[in-house]
């Protein structure tokens, strides 16, 4: 078999996303939500955030064991003195606490879309801090620990993304959106094929979870992740070895279909990231979360 | 890489074409036992088919359920090119189905997906 990875420009978008002509953020998330609240009956608003965990009870179950002793706890102390070392709270509205809720936000000044990690990485350089060096990086390591302790300061916090009635803004969201109904790669599924159309279904071993509540809980500390980088110590693991920000879950979502993945904080991901995250409106923010 | 898929377009009908017509005087043969065998093999391999990622059959080992299991295969495809055509291209009945491409997408090649029908259809 050749595997080749189709670029995200030989896409096709074949009258999936649901055109209609008058649809706005609003009328999309009422849809969004409304779809799954159909589908599942006995499923709480606020349980979205625990994705496929919400549907199973046996994973739910091994998921509160996981919580008992949270392998992040380490990762949030980490990103706390990280925080506090870079002098990073004089960037951030509240001094950084319990701010992530508002992410991603329409920037008007640049017209770009700004994520929370785009914000901590922009405060980083601002501050004269030599990243490269520091081995700061999108996606994972110290970098999310830094992200993470954010989150964690913002748990219980309701998401809260404000599409702001701006031409540039509402294009951006639509790219997001456009992105997210948008068959892709070799095997041509597209993010709502796996978790809107058969959501509840098994893909193989892998249950498909919702889109709804998806962006609550980042970054996650992945066992996948953590098992991937411990393999790279020699079987040792290290307190930020799970760690990942939801950018490099896309990316990950994206190579299953063999689309090559996108660079983390690109024009593209930040807009779906911001789609993404306004359909989840409401949902309480629980990051960091275990999953598997 | 637009021409090659092109190509693979204008083979693959050709050999539809090809195909189907050598179909209508079936006889079992040895040949044929081989094509079902590698044809199961090609299905079954994750990098390759990964059929039962997705359908349950008899037999699959621990099968995800996102397709309809794959049953009665003769009678819900009395002629083999349409199920042929199925695997080569899902989205041509479906535009939004889940069932990749695999002949359109060049995940199999065309002897991959005609070993792959002929096992399916004694399914
Ligand atoms: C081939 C199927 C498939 C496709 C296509 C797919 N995903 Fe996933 N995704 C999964 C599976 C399986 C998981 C793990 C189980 C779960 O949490 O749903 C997952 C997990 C996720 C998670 C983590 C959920 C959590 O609670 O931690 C996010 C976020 C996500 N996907 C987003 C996307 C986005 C955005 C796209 C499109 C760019 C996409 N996925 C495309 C199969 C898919
Ligand atoms: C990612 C999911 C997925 C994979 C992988 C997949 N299929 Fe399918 N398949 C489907 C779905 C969904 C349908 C239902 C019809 C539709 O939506 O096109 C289907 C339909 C079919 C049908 C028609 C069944 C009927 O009774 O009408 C056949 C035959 C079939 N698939 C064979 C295969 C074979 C052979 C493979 C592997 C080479 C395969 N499929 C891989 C999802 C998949």
């Amino acid at each position: 078999m050749k595997k080749l990875f189709i670029t995200l420009g030989a896409i096709s978008i074949m009258g999936i996303v649901p055109l209609l002509v008058t649809a706005t953020p609003q009328s999309d998330l009422q849809a969004f939500r409304t779809f799954y609240f159909k589908k599942f009956p006995g499923i709480k608003f606020q349980d979205y955030a625990n994705g496929i965990y919400a549907l199973d009870k046996n994973r739910r179950i091994e998921l509160q064991a996981s919580e008992e002793f949270p392998p992040y706890d380490d990762a949030v102390a980490i990103g706390k003195k990280l925080f506090n070392k870079y002098g990073l709270k004089s960037c951030f509205k509240r001094g950084g606490i319990g701010i992530k809720q508002n992410y991603p936000y329409f920037d008007k000044k640049t017209g770009k879309v700004r994520t929370l990690e785009k914000d901590i990485m922009t405060c980083l350089k601002e501050k004269g801090i030599n990243t490269k060096k520091e081995k700061l990086k999108y996606k994972k390591g110290k970098f999310a620990a830094i992200s993470a302790y954010m989150a964690y300061t913002s748990r219980g916090n309701k998401i809260n993304v404000v599409i702001p009635n701006d031409p540039r803004a509402l294009a951006d969201y639509e790219a997001g959106k456009r992105f997210f109904y948008a068959k892709r790669g070799q095997l041509n599924f597209s993010c709502a094929n796996c978790h809107v159309d058969n959501v509840d279904k098994m893909i193989r071993g892998n249950l498909l979870g919702p889109a709804l509540g998806q962006t609550s809980h980042w970054p996650a500390w992945r066992k996948k992740w953590a098992k991937k980088a411990a393999k790279k110590h020699g079987g040792n693991s290290g307190p930020l070895d799970g760690l990942g920000t939801l950018q490099r879950r896309y990316g990950g979502c994206n190579k299953q279909v063999r689309a090559k993945p996108l660079k983390a904080q690109s024009t593209a991901y930040n807009n779906l990231e911001y789609f993404h995250t306004y359909m989840s409106n409401g949902i309480k923010l629980n990051g960091p979360a275990v999953r598997q | 890489m637009r021409k090659t898929v092109k190509l693979v377009i204008a083979t693959s009908t050709v050999a539809l074409l090809l195909g189907s017509m050598a179909l209508v005087p079936k006889v079992a043969s040895a040949d044929e036992a081989t094509l079902v065998t590698q044809g199961k093999k090609i299905a079954e391999n994750r990098k390759e088919g990964n059929c039962f990622a997705c359908h349950s059959y008899k037999g699959a080992y621990l099968p995800g359920n996102v397709g309809p299991p794959l049953v009665n295969i003769k009678t819900r495809f009395p002629d083999e090119a349409k199920l042929r055509a199925q695997i080569w291209d899902a989205t041509k009945a479906n535009p939004n189905t889940m069932m990749p491409p695999f002949g359109r997408h060049e995940i199999l090649s065309n002897k991959e997906i005609d070993a792959v029908t002929a096992w399916v259809y004694t399914l």
